[in-house]
């Protein structure tokens, strides 16, 4: 469970001044449901999920994940959450197994269990085969799969994927997008942001639309069809976006 | 604090890091080899250099050689010389270094000289020029052997023995301990080395365990991790840390290695004569600990300025000006009469590397050591704690 309150974060920049990256941003994601970020470049995507996953600070407003407030409470929020993105690489010189052990002991888990939690995954991952080969000698669909586990390591309720599909090739991305389905089927609370409308449309039930910094609109594909009169989400989109500026 | 969560990521960082082969190359590659290399190495290109100006003798140009027939004939017969004959160029051909000396000898040299009239021998040599001057000294020790001679002869015919000129000797005799003598060999350059050695160790695992992050994208995952940032940025200074002491630990065990091979130690430290010379144990281990909290700064501020920084590239660009700053005082200690006083005793860098020079001195000033190792703890904690914040800010991290 997600719940964000007036989520607000501020960047200044000594040229260009304060940004409101994200500005009062209100949403609620369910358990077993899919929440979509749907925006362009510089939306202020990234930004609010980074601010999920405590990695950045909210200027103001704030948000509770699973409970517990991103402010006071950041290493329990983290405990709590599997962050996946483009940007979160693996390091190189570690082997995949060193990789995910090391998130794994980085969440407390330890000898046996942690031992049985890394076997589980790589087989359900299918990386026995290159298990102790290091990352930086894996292909992209490899290291996909050791991201994801290095995510599920310490079996998450909620989920942030920030645009996990940017700059793959179709196998890699189809991976990725099944496994954010097998998330939601076992129950947990998955958000996830992409400009790419066709992912959004087959993945999502609750969509948010943000621009700016701010959220434009939002609710299950049938109420924003109905909203705008639009079957398309490209054209919900153009027209949302048009309408607020 | 969690001192598991630290453990886990030592120990992650000590894996990354002893598979960088650029960070093991800086950290134990390079301190291994360079004393031997630099010792071995100079040694051998200054023995092949002597054996060849011994092979080739000094190339003398004798002018106005009737004018003393007896001592241009000494010169002649003298060995290691080789007598060209006489042309007006001579100082040209010293200058195009064809030719190593000339020597002069005034007309009516020789009838002056036994009508006891003082005259003068010019030796035309090319000043600073190293086998000019061995030319030079060559020639000294003849002409002087022949004044000699002249000098017995004359004391002779007067009915004198030569103790005459020299009523009394005199000698030198060092009373010193072998450790104040290896002490004072030793106690300048050898704080130099370990700053520097030290700095070096710390430099390429900062550079890699922050900013490197930041340039590989791991720096995100980790973040997203429930890790707490000070125990992240404890677990990486630790490393940055050891990396440093591994390094200052490898070059000495090389030092102390090529120092006690017996024919380097001779061909070192024969010119300072015989005397005994031995390095104090106790002095060596007391550097090395007044050298711990500046080994941390070293690591904190090493860590702080990469982690800022957005690029490996740029953090090197500012970490070599850095280089002199602490390279500078840390030459203090190799300037003579430069002694270490209350005020100096606060001044990083420069500190330690003044009262190191005492100690392996044998001298032992507690109360500006106490004053030293304080304030250089001091210091070790503002880095320290200045690192930490760096970590704590989103600014710092995603500085991109």
């Amino acid at each position: 469970m997600i719940e964000a309150t007036h989520l607000t974060k501020v960047f200044s920049d000594r040229k260009r001044g304060d940004i409101r990256a994200v500005d009062g941003v209100d949403f609620r994601c369910q358990p077993g449901g899919i929440y979509g970020l749907l925006g362009a470049n510089g939306a202020g995507k990234t930004t609010t999920l980074r601010l999920l996953a405590t990695i950045l600070q909210p200027t103001s407003g704030t948000a509770r994940v699973c409970g517990f407030d991103i402010r006071e409470q950041p290493e329990i929020v983290r405990a709590h959450v599997g962050f996946l993105s483009t940007a979160t690489a693996l390091y190189g010189r570690l082997t995949a197994r060193e990789t995910v052990e090391y998130f794994g002991r980085l969440n407390g888990l330890t000898g046996d269990k942690l031992r049985r939690r890394v076997e589980e995954l790589f087989a359900l991952l299918e990386i026995g085969a290159f298990a102790d080969r290091r990352c930086d000698k894996l292909s992209t669909g490899m290291k996909q799969r050791v991201s994801i586990a290095r995510t599920l390591v310490h079996d998450p309720p909620v989920m942030i994927f920030d645009e996990p599909t940017l700059g793959l090739d179709v196998m890699a991305a189809r991976t990725i997008v099944g496994f954010i389905r097998d998330c939601r089927s076992h129950g947990k609370t998955v958000i996830f942001s992409s400009h790419v409308m066709s992912e959004v449309q087959k993945l999502c039930d609750h969509v948010g639309i943000i621009h700016q910094g701010k959220l434009l609109a939002q609710g299950t594909l049938a109420e924003l069809r109905q909203r705008t009169g639009q079957a398309d989400l490209e054209e919900i989109f153009v027209q949302t976006v048009e309408v607020a500026s | 604090m969690n001192p598991a969560s630290i453990g886990v990521i030592y120990r992650k960082e000590l894996t990354d890091t002893l598979r960088d082969r650029r960070t093991i190359l800086s950290t134990i590659v390079l301190p291994i080899l360079m004393f031997p290399v630099l010792t071995l190495g100079f040694g051998f290109v200054a023995a092949k250099s002597m054996q060849k100006v011994h092979r080739e003798g000094s190339t003398i140009m004798l002018l106005g050689e009737t004018n003393a027939p007896t001592l241009a004939e000494t010169v002649r017969k003298a060995e290691g010389i080789r007598i060209i004959p006489p042309s007006d160029d001579y100082a040209m051909r010293i200058g195009d270094k064809k030719l190593h000396a000339a020597l002069e000898f005034p007309s009516q040299f020789e009838a002056d000289v036994n009508a006891n009239r003082q005259q003068v021998v010019k030796i035309y040599n090319f000043a600073g020029e190293t086998r000019s001057q061995v030319a030079v000294s060559l020639l000294r020790r003849i002409l002087g052997g022949y004044r000699d001679q002249l000098v017995e002869a004359r004391l002779m015919q007067n009915g004198l023995s030569k103790e005459v000129l020299r009523p009394f000797e005199s000698k030198e005799e060092n009373v010193a301990p072998p450790e104040k003598v290896g002490g004072n060999a030793i106690g300048g350059l050898f704080p130099y080395l370990i700053i520097f050695l030290c700095f070096m160790g710390a430099l390429a695992p900062a550079i890699d365990l922050t900013v490197g992050e930041k340039e590989r994208g791991t720096i995100e995952t980790i973040l997203a991790s429930p890790v707490n940032r000070v125990d992240l940025v404890v677990g990486k200074f630790l490393m940055v840390f050891t990396a440093s002491i591994v390094t200052a630990a490898v070059s000495l065990a090389s030092f102390a290695l090529t120092f006690s091979l017996p024919f380097l130690a001779a061909m070192e430290f024969s010119r300072k004569g015989q005397v005994p010379f031995d390095i104090s144990v106790t002095g060596v281990a007391a550097v090395l600990f007044m050298m711990l909290p500046l080994t941390i700064m070293f690591a904190a501020v090493l860590m702080t300025i990469s982690v800022w920084s957005k690029t490996s590239k740029e953090a090197n660009s500012y970490v070599a000006p850095l280089m002199l700053l602490v390279l500078m005082p840390a030459m203090a200690a190799l300037v003579p009469g430069f002694d270490l006083n209350a005020r100096l005793a606060l001044i990083p860098v420069l500190n330690v590397s003044l009262v190191s020079r005492e100690v392996l001195t044998g001298n032992y000033p507690w109360l500006l050591i106490l004053l030293v190792f304080g304030s250089s703890c001091a210091y070790a904690a503002s880095a320290l704690s200045l690192v930490v914040a760096a970590f704590k800010r989103e600014s710092i991290l995603f500085r991109t």
